[in-house]
């Protein structure tokens, strides 16, 4: 079956997701698809498999022009999708699983349970996996289930299979058996989607690639014609306009040092999520700390932060003091705030009011309330903020993304941190927002306050940070100052499996 | 009010509305339901109902629940009265403790705390959800007051017990001016303290609260201790008002003081309702139930309206959040 897409456009609010993508998927081929975070490749996968319904352009399946108007639809239509994270309820067993919501069912209307079994045996077959049907979910390593979603897959007979990061939590032994698969099932004539950020995988699966970047389709061709220097040079583009940061005076005051940092993975033991990080911060500084989805740098900061102290070990020490940082409370206490990246889940009460959210981390010790105090706090932080709204009683639900933003700045401010992390923070804000962001940061920082930035995005990181730290795999990879940035080293320094030939953290 | 003002305003006056209307349509209907007499009658049946169900309301703010209160009313009843009639023997010791009236109610208001107290450590030290760890207490203080009481009542405790139950002070029945007093307490607790606002925090976003240095267990300990105490303070009243403790007593207290929560705006799910509103779901409640005697409907009836008026009050709660 041959998939088509053509000039495939989204938008969302305040930006254009995907700009007229074209993109031509042969039948009995791997495609890779390559971007960086954000660059419109969910977006994409998203509207093949009819999550978004609503797009301008056309596919084409077999030539025929179709629209999916659910998830349904294209599951019907032979697309079937294998997401990063497995979606498999663990307390039912294998063949349960397989089956869920589409069950074999005897004349009677009862559960064909032999019938199931049998069928889950022969699909096991397919994907390597000699354990039997009726074994749960839970009892599986990480790598089993994932065989189990393709197993999922190849059940509906699916005839084109993307897959997300499929090899993400996987060991070389299982990607080898997944690439066998992935192999078995081209030979069938199934067209497969491949996403992966890893270079040496793609170079050995692929057949054809495509890069997207900023939702624009940079280039397409065969894996044999191309390099991995020129992948690179595609997602991360020639043209990003790069403000260089001048600002290097005065920041020779060391206020924090973390040193040999190690975080024990919450579910797997022996497993390390984070391990040997050090570094300094000094005074009035923006660090950035750049990496991909799953780097460990929203676990670094919540580490520091003081959120898993029952599994993480390490050295700090604040304006040259050694200190302990236990939870959140003493984690304020000694000047650090964080901007957390879920803004909706983790860093406002949306049912409350805007000047109740900025006094929250404040309250401590306060006996009696008052009001009056808080409002005006709050009024003096939607000035010096910008913060869109008609008063401080305006409840949070009510703000536009960037302004809850805002807020939730204005919360950490209010306890006049030393040190600020920020995790993403503008993620999902609109390009007004983030400049005003910006320039905040930059006069913080100018006022002396220390800021560690975790971003994704290249520009991002390479317009506010005076130094880089670069995370893969749970670990600091490479460090740059702001003056000697390279971005192609960059971006190879985030990319999984390029610390040394020894792959400890994949080893389950 | 500080949190959620706006829906707040609109749902406390919403109340009101209701129970304005029910009084003048059981006005109309009766002419005994406006006497000074009857109305007092309505504040004093309620008072006990207000002391639970204000400790339950903070207990709700904070998305949790409290099954045990009528149990542990039940149980710090019996032990007011058992130490006023009989006071307190350390056999090994040889020693013998007396009790006064005041000494007996403060015995009955720690032994309420410390129940309160062991809910609230079950719930934050083993993550027992709520609900199951305050169901247990439901019958274990059940159990603790059979034993206490051998089943048999508590009587004849004195004149002084008896005032507190049934006497006046400066026109206005004693019962009423603990209730009273509670509620000023608590309003003034909820909304003007640290304490108070990070009860409403939890309930709103607990990880939001607990990033913003919060201490979760601390809050949430201190909560079910007051809720169990305010259930303590009403098992005084209740044995006061009988001049006895009966083993039986408060049941399916609870159920009255959740819907006395429900019905004045609380959310179940937490971080939205008031203490001022729980006041005026109680007294819908008391206003529905002497209405209904007045006009000789079937105590079985008041049941059945008691639970409609619940629904009524929930639908109308979820449909305002629909097009806030």
């Amino acid at each position: 079956m041959l998939l088509e897409t053509q000039n495939i456009s989204k938008s969302f609010p305040g930006v254009k997701a995907l700009d007229q993508v074209s993109l031509r998927l042969q039948p009995a081929s791997v495609n890779a698809l390559l971007g960086e975070n954000g660059a419109g490749k969910s977006t994409l996968l998203k509207i093949l498999t009819g999550v978004y319904a609503r797009y301008e352009g056309t596919i084409l399946l077999n030539g025929e022009p179709v629209r999916f108007g659910s998830v349904r639809e294209a599951r019907q239509a032979g697309i079937a999708i294998i997401h990063q994270e497995l979606n498999l309820v663990p307390q039912l067993t294998v063949a349960e699983n397989l089956f869920l919501g589409q069950e074999l069912r005897t004349p009677l209307g009862l559960l064909d349970v032999a019938g199931m079994n049998r069928k889950t045996e022969e699909v096991l077959a397919k994907v390597n996996l000699a354990i039997p049907p009726q074994t749960r979910v839970q009892r599986l390593k990480v790598g089993e289930q994932q065989l189990v979603e393709i197993a999922k897959v190849l059940l509906t007979d699916a005839a084109v299979i993307l897959m997300d990061e499929p090899t993400s939590a996987l060991s070389d032994a299982e990607i080898d058996n997944l690439h066998r698969i992935i192999r078995a099932l081209k030979q069938e004539g199934r067209t497969i989607v491949y996403i992966s950020h890893k270079m040496d995988e793609l170079f050995r699966i692929a057949d054809t690639y495509s890069v997207l970047r900023d939702g624009v389709m940079q280039g397409e061709g065969r894996m044999a014609d191309t390099t991995e220097q020129e992948l690179i040079r595609m997602m991360v583009g020639r043209d990003v306009r790069i403000e260089t940061k001048t600002n290097g005076t005065g920041k020779e005051e060391e206020v924090l040092r973390v040193s040999d940092l190690g975080l024990q993975h919450p579910y797997v033991s022996r497993r390390m999520a984070l391990q040997g990080i050090s570094f300094g911060l000094k005074k009035g500084e923006i660090l950035g700390i750049f990496g991909l989805m799953g780097a460990g740098r929203t676990e670094l900061l919540e580490t520091l932060f003081g959120l898993h102290p029952d599994r993480s070990k390490f050295d700090l020490v604040l304006e040259g003091k050694p200190c302990k940082v236990q939870s959140p409370l003493s984690a304020i206490r000694q000047g650090l705030a964080f901007v957390t990246e879920d803004r909706k889940g983790e860093g406002l009460i949306l049912g409350a009011d805007i000047s109740a959210n900025i006094s929250l981390p404040t309250l401590a010790g306060k006996a009696v309330l008052r009001k009056s105090k808080e409002n005006a706090q709050a009024r003096s932080y939607i000035s010096r903020l910008a913060i869109k709204t008609p008063s401080e009683g305006q409840l949070c639900r009510n703000l536009s993304g960037g302004n809850q933003q805002k807020v939730v700045l204005a919360k950490w401010l209010s306890t006049q941190p030393r040190i600020l992390f920020m995790d993403e923070p503008t993620r999902g804000i609109d390009i007004r927002a983030k400049h005003d962001f910006y320039e905040l940061m930059k006069q913080l920082a100018a006022g002396g306050m220390s800021i560690i930035l975790v971003s994704s995005e290249i520009p991002e990181i390479l317009t506010l940070s005076d130094r880089i730290l670069v995370m893969a795999e749970g670990r600091i990879t490479a460090s740059f100052s702001a003056s000697d940035v390279d971005e192609d080293r960059l971006l190879k320094a985030a990319l999984p499996g390029q610390i040394n030939p020894d792959r400890r953290l994949r080893q389950p | 009010m500080n949190i959620t003002f706006n829906n707040q305003l609109l749902r406390r006056s919403q109340s009101l509305i209701a129970l304005f209307l029910l009084c003048a349509l059981i006005a109309l209907l009766s002419d005994k339901f406006l006497t000074a007499t009857n109305l007092w009658n309505v504040l004093r049946q309620i008072s006990v109902n207000v002391c639970i169900a204000v400790g339950m309301t903070l207990v709700v703010l904070m998305a949790g629940i409290d099954l045990s209160v009528g149990s542990v009313l039940a149980f710090s009843g019996a032990v007011c009265a058992g130490l006023i009639k009989y006071g307190f023997a350390f056999e090994s010791l040889d020693l013998f403790v007396g009790f006064t009236v005041l000494g007996g109610i403060l015995g009955a208001m720690l032994v309420g705390l410390l129940l309160g107290l062991f809910n609230g450590w079950v719930i934050t030290k083993f993550v027992v959800p709520p609900f199951v760890a305050t169901l247990a207490m439901l019958t274990i203080a059940r159990g603790m007051t059979m034993l206490y009481t051998q089943g048999i009542p508590v009587s004849n405790l004195g004149p002084e017990l008896e005032y507190i139950g049934s006497g006046w002070l400066l026109g206005i029945p004693v019962p009423v001016w603990i209730s009273l007093i509670v509620v000023l307490v608590f309003v003034f607790i909820s909304r003007r303290t640290a304490f108070g606002r990070y009860i409403y925090a939890i309930g709103g976003n607990e990880k939001v609260a607990f990033l913003s240095g919060i201490n979760i267990n601390r809050i949430k300990l201190a909560v079910y201790g007051l809720a169990g105490m305010l259930a303590a303070v009403g098992g005084v009243m209740v044995t006061a008002r009988l001049n006895s403790a009966q083993p039986n007593a408060g049941m399916t207290y609870e159920l009255d003081a959740i819907a006395a929560v429900v019905i004045g705006g609380t959310s179940l799910s937490g971080g939205v309702g008031s203490v001022t509103g729980t006041v005026i779901g109680a007294a819908i409640i008391g206003v529905l139930n002497n209405g209904l005697v007045l006009l000789n409907v079937s105590p079985f009836w008041q049941q059945v309206a008691k639970g409609v008026v619940i629904l009524l009050a929930v639908i109308i709660d979820k449909m305002n959040r629909k097009e806030a």
